[in-house]
């Protein structure tokens, strides 16, 4: 039976046993993963699981069941618990599949560039080889670098199934492959780590294993034997591997589920200001070759393109049917789900409208200020938007990148933090769902010495 | 027979042939871990049940280990031609004739049983479980009417696994784990702030009626969010900060705990590498990490390769001890195994992780020590913290602090990140309080995509100096300078 027929036959399981509307995933995948470590294989890794999730209504409770036991035995339980504890939910007017019009495929999958026969081909051998040089590219960058984490190489496929009983069924496939490596350099009693890595949905979009290992040596070293700097307060260069973060706080402020529940500041803000003017943003779930994109969201309804910031403006949230409704809105398109639990909010491609300015212009533009290229810690409160977080970088004097900074934090508040984007750049970061560029932010606070 | 082998009709024999299909490349250790989690959680959100939800999981996963070499694979279908499949890809990582040595398989007697679950509460009724988040929504909105969004979850699961090796030992447990967390959002005019508690361990539902309620749950994020509302802008740079008992206890999972597992001390990419035997901390701390705590979230019989698990003294009297190590690890070092052999699933390659990790009462008064401080901070509740393994540089986030000014606590202040580096904070440890206390049993670790239930602890705390990451620069400079 094919993967869309057993979904299909468990929603008709669940509509005989008294459920009103189901809806059934089916999650396939498959990945090998590799560390070469100082020359040598480390570890290889080789897995495949499946897995099925069944959400079921019955009125307006909703209940949701999950297994990785495909048995016969296994698929009876899987819709007789789901039907046991939708009895235990609240009635809830909001709980619904989606409308039967907002359901569809956008694209034919093939279309949007997500599933690449160069990945499958890859063997166990290249891929050894491919860590093995990456991680010797980085060793071999510097005298300073006698030590590693290592190279990682990994490559994978999943396919994802749902229908539902409002007659929706869809599946498409994608593959991914990855490529990193992760230095340690020494020298003078400093000891410091950094990595680079590649990331693509084809084999051919992978950097090569030297690029890899060449700027994973040139991060870690400028690393080394940092300074902590003095509490002040001075323009923030983010490099787009940290922007992504700030990107990410966009998102969840704009996510619906944290809207309804007032647990975002941008709440009751559609239609006002909450950033700069130079700030557009846009969630594109059909980007061909998007790491965020498919053919329609995880509760059926078809991938499309939304501005969610235009100029500064906040014009749309990101919802699934569920915070739609909640909010008298329609659905974006954005439902995202695990096997786990009800439908959660996702991004497709969320992208900060890239500006002109180069990363050295950027840098550039600041005269006493701080280049940011690793942030750590959770600091960050959704609902007030205050920030505050470790970093490491570079300070900025005159224009220009001198002595690595550490242990201090950068320090504000979110809200300020949007308006305060005074620079784009140009050098967007496709790497992930996030895709941004350099940000410059006017002032942050620093707190160190 | 455990509960996997009788439900899978697994045999000795069955298990000794898989690990000799996983060795007949030439491996030098295999291992088998059967793993079959069910779990139930349950939300509440604006006063209703809004989701319930329950699963199982199921699988195995295979180790060889060759030389310093690891291959892993698994299955969640535990057919036998899968498990030989999946015994056949891990053998792949050594190349050569069987050696064909699987001892017989045999279940040594089990040193404890931390957990005795009277019911499992797996077996307990949904309306059981749906009623404590029901008590929790009315005693949070009852709390104060500024209190205008109540989320409330909980979970449980049952973890049976199985863990066999080619060394003939083969263990069984039965791991239960509970937790119910209580969120609440406090309204204002325009401000809004938010609280959050939380509780569990390897307890059945009973811990909710009798330990600690929904209603202390409920009040106690009630009151953080309430306080909030009034708190000021933190202030920014280096301080003398004080640690409360219990949860601030993350300073010692971030600062020495991970830099102390044995995997990065042998591959020498930790801050802590070579120093055993000299002074990281000052003489007033020992630091413990004790996998036995009876019902501890962080407690296991056995950890996750089948080892029992023990009580690994990290630092003493302010001198390193020892690292936390897995089999890999401690055959590597040469040094005897510790029992912190840990995985998150059959999905993952097991690695050295902690347990219960804290730090030995001293002998001062707490009060005496908010005393001590001319002005500083005060800090009760943390959110989640991080550390660079290599460069030692680590954070934790303070989400309830206070000022002290004058040996006494003044106001509140708004969440701030603390920084420091891992190998000196310990050493800036000027008093330490006879107030231990383990954290309330939330807590999970991550670790190179891995997530683990761990708990820490720690007395009052005084740390002469650490960098706070608030934002109000000017106090900073105007009221925190001797």
């Amino acid at each position: 039976m094919s993967y869309l027929d057993l979904a299909s036959d468990i929603v008709a399981r669940a509509r005989k046993q008294g459920a009103d509307e189901a809806e059934c995933v089916v999650r396939e995948g498959s990945q090998f993963s590799v560390n070469v470590r100082l020359g040598e294989v480390d570890q290889v890794k080789d897995s495949g699981s499946k897995a099925i999730g069944l959400r079921v209504l019955q009125g307006s409770r909703a209940a949701t069941t999950f297994s990785s036991d495909l048995s016969e035995e296994g698929l009876d339980a899987l819709v007789k618990s789901a039907m046991e504890t939708v009895g235990f939910t609240s009635e809830d007017p909001f709980n619904d599949l989606p409308e039967a019009d907002q359901l569809g495929i956008a694209v034919d999958p093939a279309d949007l560039g997500l599933y690449h026969d160069d990945v499958l081909a890859l063997t166990a051998e290249q891929k050894i080889e491919m860590a093995r040089s990456a991680e010797a590219a980085a060793l071999d960058a510097d005298p300073r670098i006698k030590n590693s984490e290592g190279g990682d190489c990994s490559s994978g496929w999943s396919q994802w199934t749902l229908a539902n009983s409002r007659g929706f069924g869809g599946e498409y496939r994608s593959t991914h492959c990855s490529l990193s490596a992760v230095p340690v350099a020494e020298s003078n009693g400093s000891k410091e780590r950094d990595y680079w890595y590649s990331v693509s949905l084809n084999a051919a979009g992978l950097e090569s294993p030297e690029e890899v290992g060449r700027r994973a040596a040139e991060r870690t070293l400028r690393r080394l034997n940092p300074t902590k700097i003095a509490t002040t307060e001075v323009p923030i260069v983010f490099e787009p591997g940290v922007a992504r973060s700030l990107l990410g706080h966009i998102f969840q402020a704009a996510s619906g589920d944290s809207v309804y529940r007032h647990a975002s500041f941008f709440a009751d803000k559609l239609g006002e200001e909450v950033a700069g003017k130079n700030v557009t943003v846009v969630d594109d779930g059909l980007r061909p070759g998007g790491m965020g994109s498919s053919p329609f969201d995880d509760e059926g309804v078809v991938s499309r393109r939304t501005t969610i910031i235009e100029n500064g403006v906040l014009r749309s949230y990101l919802l699934n049917s569920y915070s739609a409704r909640k909010l008298g809105l329609k659905t974006t398109g954005n439902a995202s789900r695990g096997l786990a639990g009800s439908p959660g909010i996702g991004p497709g491609n969320f992208m900060l409208q890239p500006g002109e300015a180069s990363p050295e212009e950027i840098i550039a533009s600041v005269d006493r200020g701080l280049y940011v290229t690793e942030l750590i810690g959770h600091g960050v409160n959704p609902v007030t938007g205050d920030y505050s977080r470790g970093a490491v970088g570079l300070w900025i004097e005159k224009g220009e990148l001198t002595y690595p900074v550490s242990e201090v934090t950068i320090g504000g508040n979110l809200k300020e933090i949007f308006k305060d984007i005074e620079v784009i750049g140009s050098d967007l970061d496709y790497r992930s769902a996030f895709i941004v560029p350099t940000l410059k932010i006017r002032r942050m606070t620093i707190a160190g010495k | 027979m455990s509960f996997i082998q009788t439900r899978y009709n697994l045999t000795e024999a069955d298990l000794g042939k898989y690990l000799g299909e996983a060795l007949s490349k030439g491996g030098d250790y295999a291992d088998l871990y059967f793993e079959y989690l069910s779990t139930t959680s349950a939300s509440l959100d604006e006063s209703i049940i809004k989701s319930a939800s329950q699963g199982v999981s199921v699988g195995c996963g295979v180790r060889v280990i060759s030389g310093e070499k690891t291959g892993y694979a698994y299955t969640n279908d535990l057919a036998p031609e899968k498990l030989i499949h999946a015994a056949r890809t891990a053998a792949q990582i050594a190349a050569g004739p069987s050696q064909a040595k699987v001892a017989d398989l045999d279940e040594p007697p089990r040193a404890h049983d931390l957990y005795p679950v009277v019911e499992a509460p797996s077996d307990v009724e949904f309306s059981q479980k749906v009623a404590l988040l029901n008590a929790a929504d009315t005693a949070a909105r009852a709390y104060d009417k500024r209190i205008f969004q109540v989320e409330a979850g909980y979970q449980d699961s049952v973890r049976h696994v199985l863990v066999a090796n080619s060394e003939g030992v083969i263990r069984s447990d039965t791991q239960p784990l509970t937790r119910m967390d209580v969120s609440v959002i406090a309204r204002e005019g325009e401000r809004l702030e938010r609280g959050h508690d939380g509780t569990g361990g390897r307890v059945g539902l009973d811990y909710f009626q009798t330990e600690r309620t929904p209603e202390d749950l409920a009040k106690e994020a009630a009151r953080q969010a309430i306080l909030q509302i009034g708190a000021k802008e933190a202030p920014a740079g280096e301080m003398p900060v004080v640690l409360g008992p219990g949860w601030p206890g993350i300073l010692l999972h971030e600062a020495v705990g991970h830099g102390l597992e044995a995997d990065f001390n042998r591959k020498e990419v930790s801050a802590f590498s070579g120093l055993i035997g000299q002074k990281v901390a000052s003489e007033l701390c020992t630091v413990i990490d004790d996998g036995q705590i009876p019902s501890r979230r962080g407690s296991l019989n056995v950890d996750d390769e089948g080892a029992p698990t023990g009580r690994a003294v990290l630092i003493e009297n302010g001198i390193l001890k020892g690292y936390l190590q897995d089999r890999l690890s401690s055959r590597i070092l040469g040094t005897p195994p510790t029992g912190n052999g840990r995985r998150e699933s059959y999905k993952h390659i097991p690695m050295p992780r902690m347990t219960n990790t804290f730090m030995l009462a001293g002998e001062d008064d707490p009060e005496d020590i908010l005393r001590s401080v001319d002005r500083g901070l005060y800090c009760v509740n943390f959110g989640g913290g991080q550390v660079d393994i290599t460069s030692g540089k680590f954070v934790f986030s303070a989400s309830e602090s206070y000022l002290i000014e004058g040996g006494r606590i003044t106001r509140p202040v708004r969440g701030a990140t603390l920084i420091g580096n891992g190998p000196d904070v310990l050493k800036k440890v000027s008093r330490v309080g006879h107030d231990l206390k383990l954290d309330r049993g939330i807590g999970t670790c991550g670790k190179e995509g891995q997530s683990v239930p761990v708990g820490v602890g720690i007395p009052t705390i005084k740390i002469d100096q650490l960098t706070v990451g608030g934002t109000n620069v000017l106090r900073a400079r105007s009221n925190f300078q001797d």
